[in-house]
């Protein structure tokens, strides 16, 4: 029997609406004690954790773990691993099209290396279609009995609309929710820049707005009309957080996430073909960044997520147009949600709401919580220390962040997955 | 990125930031070298090696590089390289390198994606200047230079002129390129005409007043600026048949007469005929295509023999 007695921390429990200091007491994995010490407690092992504040392990929404089938951009062994030291204690592996997870075999894969890597957890969710073709349901009852807690068709497009509303009654007969990353792929007709005046100067194709409202639009009736749950993937523009209020107001089924750095940055950062900033969905107008944070701000946006897509140096060694979409984002997302308390967007309750219990909720897992009873997934993070992020710095296997340069106020110390501290660096 | 320490030219990528004095001087620059009456070579860049690289064709545009380079003494290299290695997927930036280590002084880029020339600079080796010959939809700086040259030759100041641009604006690098010189050498009025579905979001931003409509944006110009209409456009949902086309846009003759009447008429270049301009402009007296093609020659040559001082000027400091 494993036990562990934190000592002096400040427990921020937004779950529980806590945020005291006090002590913390684990047994066999579990949270067993706050505050005092129960009756014939034995310390194994005591932390002293004056000064530091103790939270609930990272629930992060969307990871592109590249394995199996993209090994040269990232490994599951090295990225978890990542995740671990940036206090994510838990991921979501998306699919895509060269690792689509649509087969119990490949989740079983997935579930293997994940353990082997002795770190984050990974949760898997399935492809809604077979090989992520749009064409074909995947077998979602296999892969349900193989664990994997959602499904989604990723940045995949699904062919015809008939065809999506059959996908979401037959997820929701096996009671796996859909994650949908709401893009008309019609409307995108080969756009890569956010439409305005920053695409026209630089003469990128656009993206207009249209191609994520009008597809939200579209779903958010097909929700009232077949009655499934649905979580809508990286919103990115004010019109969308507009349409999902509305459902919400209606009482409609509904979350909804955010990737960190469409809080942070916008169309601005595209201005010298930056194509580290080239991703999907595309950096917005100041105006929908804005709108982004005030989703966040009223709750209307559930979660902060990662969307983790680390990439192989060529990947983004070419003109804007043909270099690959996505961010290497793990160890940016607990630094940019903690930013948003700094520049007054969120209190910090909020923020680590957002990163954890309700994130955990759209996955259904009581996880992201330390109340008594909890599986003890802790983080412990230090505010006076700083970190700064650069290439010399960056650990995960894809170097592709535009945030090199920008320094963060605190650091993750310690995260532990029940109670057991898999990442310790004072 | 495209200027050395010292604000001279090392690149020329884009006309956007560069001051009107810079412009002005590339323009007097190429006049020097149209005065040149005799045609003798300048020894500007002897000794240096030029490698115009396509992977976009063009006639026009690469046939007066070629012409420049020799006018300036440089050696030449034209390489096609849609039908190279690139088609045997060499990554540009393989092809950059691989290029870059042969011991060249330019590149002359045209490439199908926008920001392509920029990216080229980024990584090319430091002694080597890079001439944008055209990147996607988002510049064609040289040609916007000999259009000006164009215009000045006729008209004496830029201030009170009213510029229209006719045409693909969404697709156009032309007009862009165009764009950015004409407000930054302070054109009274630049005016962009075209249907909603060629007209690219926040254009206005660029300084320019929007027309949808021919005869509104003809009225009282001083410059008409035609564009070329690819066929493909015809697909996608963008224009319905050049037929219609050219009866809302086509420049005709009773159209140019909402223009001054001393307005004159260009075009880049290559001409569609009976679809965006009609023979009789095209050929008349207002038309000034020809001269264009003309200036060409020496606006690249002023531009070859300024990035190629700036550069060495650059090394010089270094």
């Amino acid at each position: 029997m494993t036990s562990l007695h934190i000592k002096s921390a400040r427990l921020i429990d937004p779950a529980n609406q806590q945020d005291t200091v006090t002590d913390v007491y684990i047994n066999d994995g579990v949270v067993l004690a706050i505050g005092e010490a129960p009756a014939n407690y034995k310390n194994n092992k005591v932390i002293d954790a004056d000064g530091l504040w103790l939270l609930p392990g990272i629930v992060d929404l969307s990871v592109y773990l590249r394995e199996p089938g993209q090994e040269n951009k990232a490994t599951i062994q090295h990225e978890m691993n990542v995740a671990i030291r940036s206090g994510i204690t838990t991921v979501c592996a998306m699919p895509e099209p060269l690792s689509p997870i649509d087969s119990s075999a490949r989740i079983n894969l997935i579930n293997e290396k994940a353990q082997a890597a002795k770190a984050t957890q990974v949760e898997i969710i399935g492809a809604l279609m077979d090989g992520l073709k749009g064409e074909q349901l995947s077998n979602m009852g296999g892969l349900k009995k193989a664990g994997c807690v959602a499904v989604s068709q990723g940045l995949e497009p699904i062919h015809g609309l008939n065809l999506l509303r059959k996908s979401m009654e037959y997820a929701a007969t096996l009671d796996l929710k859909l994650f949908y990353q709401p893009i008309e792929h019609s409307l995108l007709a080969g756009g890569c820049a956010h439409e305005g005046a920053i695409a026209t100067r630089l003469g990128l194709p656009p993206i207009s707005t249209a191609v994520e409202t009008t597809a939200m639009a579209q779903m958010l009736m097909l929700v009232e009309e077949t009655n499934t749950s649905v979580h809508f993937c990286r919103l990115s523009c004010a019109k969308s957080v507009e349409l999902l209020k509305q459902a919400k107001a209606k009482g409609l089924p509904v979350t909804a996430d955010v990737a960190a750095h469409q809080l942070f940055l916008t169309e601005m950062d595209i201005s010298d073909f930056n194509t580290l900033c080239n991703t999907l969905p595309p950096l917005r107008s100041e105006r929908d960044r804005d709108a982004l944070r005030e989703g966040v701000a009223t709750g209307v946006i559930d979660a902060i997520c990662s969307d983790h897509q680390p990439h192989d140096i060529d990947a983004k060694l070419s003109p804007f147009q043909q270099s690959s979409t996505g961010i290497s984002a793990l160890e940016t997302l607990l630094p940019l949600t903690l930013r948003l308390v700094e520049e007054g967007v969120i209190s910090l309750q909020q923020a680590i709401s957002c990163v954890t219990h309700k994130s955990a909720a759209i996955i259904n897992k009581s996880k992201g919580s330390l109340a008594i009873g909890q599986v003890a997934d802790f983080v412990l993070f230090d505010p006076t220390q700083y970190l700064d992020i650069s290439l010399d710095t960056f650990q995960s296997k894809g170097k592709n962040s535009p945030f090199f340069g920008w320094n963060f106020n605190g650091r993750v110390v310690s995260t532990a997955i029940a109670g057991n501290i898999i990442f310790h660096q004072r | 990125m495209q200027l050395a320490t010292d604000g001279q030219l090392k690149h020329f990528l884009t006309i956007e930031g560069l001051s009107p004095l810079l412009l002005e001087e590339i323009l007097d620059r190429a006049e020097q070298f149209l005065s040149n009456k005799s045609q003798n070579k300048s020894p500007v860049l002897r000794g240096k090696t030029v490698m115009n690289l396509f992977f976009e064709n063009s006639t026009r545009t690469r046939t007066t590089f070629e012409l420049a380079a020799q006018r300036l003494s440089a050696d030449i290299v034209t390489l096609d390289i849609r039908n190279s290695s690139t088609s045997k997927g060499e990554s540009l930036l393989d092809t950059i390198r691989n290029l870059g280590a042969m011991n060249c002084d330019m590149f002359v880029v045209r490439h199908q994606h926008s920001g392509a020339a920029h990216f080229i600079a980024r990584h090319c080796p430091a002694h080597i200047s890079v001439l944008n010959a055209g990147d996607g939809h988002h510049a064609h700086p040289t040609q916007a230079m000999l259009d000006m040259l164009t215009i000045r030759q006729h008209k004496e100041d830029f201030q009170p002129l009213k510029v229209g641009i006719i045409g693909d604006i969404l697709h156009s690098r032309v007009a862009r390129s165009q764009i950015h010189a004409l407000t930054t050498l302070c054109t009274g009025e630049v005016r962009v005409i075209a249907p909603r579905t060629l007209i690219p979001a926040g254009i206005e931003k660029m300084g320019v007043n929007v027309f949808h409509n021919m005869e509104e944006g003809l009225d009282d110009l001083d410059v008409v600026i035609m564009l070329r209409l690819q066929k493909e456009r015809m697909q996608g949902g963008l224009l319905p048949s050049e037929r219609e086309y050219f009866s809302l846009y086509g420049l005709t003759e009773a159209r140019m007469k909402l223009a001054k009447q001393d307005a004159i008429v260009m075009h880049p270049g290559p001409v569609n005929r009976g679809v965006e301009i009609d023979s009789r402009v095209a050929d008349g007296k207002q038309s000034v295509i020809l001269q264009q093609v003309n200036n060409g020659i020496a606006i690249r040559m002023a531009v070859m023999a300024m990035t190629m001082s700036g550069q060495a000027g650059e090394l010089a400091r270094q």
